[in-house]
């Protein structure tokens, strides 16, 4: 049954590719988020993949999600509420360019595992028919 | 009779199952092309396939030479079956972060892969009718 694990190579991949892009969107959704529930501005994530499963058939995994440490963007805004005694606004360090890169780079591969998913699936459905004719 | 039966199937199933399993390592490297110092694997079909037929012209590595009775012949890596001897792919173009799996070439290989896995396949239906026509009754 060597072959049904395919379809774990292949669903993990997706999974930690679909992860990968619901951490991009969130990066995007919170591009302007000056105060997140700790009351700190947003930090932009980035998911770590690792590969998983013995030689020959590995599967991916997300490991960790790490926040990026690159300084917050800062703007002056001197009628902003949550302005500094400066008069400006600590804001997110997301970048929205690379959050779309990022975004339709995970797309692309998600579909490639589908790809194989789905030929994987052929190869099956036509095995099991050996010897019917 | 049924070592006959065996005889005849056993090229083209151990061509199917190494062919399968190919397909799994290659997938292995189309899920993992975007993980860092990811190395893509696969192995040598041709070598794999005449270690598991036991034909000794292909078997990779040196062979011992046995002269006398008492002599203990050595199983290359490859003939000893369930894991083959995976290589790691040579990389062309490198990216940063070390991983070595170039997407068009994993999508070749595995596009090729698929049409010698039908290939077999229909090899091996022929060969039950074939089979079956030597069974069947004088008509």
């Amino acid at each position: 049954m060597a072959m049904f694990s395919i379809f774990q190579v292949s669903g993990s991949a997706m999974q930690a590719q679909a992860q990968r892009m619901n951490v991009a969107a969130s990066n995007l959704a919170n591009a302007d988020s000056v105060a997140g529930p700790d009351g700190q501005p947003y930090r932009a994530r980035q998911v770590v993949f690792q590969a998983r499963g013995r030689e020959g058939q590995a599967g991916v995994g997300v490991t960790r999600i790490t926040e990026d440490p690159s300084p917050l963007r800062r703007e002056y805004r001197p009628g902003d509420s949550s302005a500094d005694a400066d008069g400006y606004v600590t804001l997110p360090n997301v970048r929205p360019v690379e959050e779309m890169v990022n975004m339709i780079e995970a797309s692309r591969s998600y579909q490639a595992n589908v790809d194989v998913m789905n030929t994987s699936k052929q190869l099956m459905t036509k095995t099991l028919t050996l010897g019917e004719n | 009779m049924l070592n006959q039966l065996d005889a005849a199937l056993n090229f083209d199933r151990q061509a199917l199952g190494l062919r399968a399993e190919r397909q799994q390592v290659l997938a292995g490297n189309v899920a993992n092309a975007d993980t860092p110092s990811y190395k893509a694997r696969d192995f040598d079909f041709t070598r794999a396939l005449a270690a598991a037929t036991g034909r000794a012209d292909l078997r990779d590595g040196l062979v011992l030479a046995t002269t006398a009775r008492g002599h203990l012949t050595v199983a290359s890596a490859s003939s000893q079956g369930g894991a083959r001897a995976l290589k790691y792919r040579v990389p062309d173009q490198p990216s940063l972060d070390g991983n070595t799996v170039n997407m068009d070439v994993e999508r070749a290989a595995f596009a090729d892969n698929t049409v010698r896995y039908e290939t077999s396949l229909s090899l091996m239906n022929l060969q039950f009718r074939n089979l079956k026509i030597a069974m069947a009754p004088d008509q």
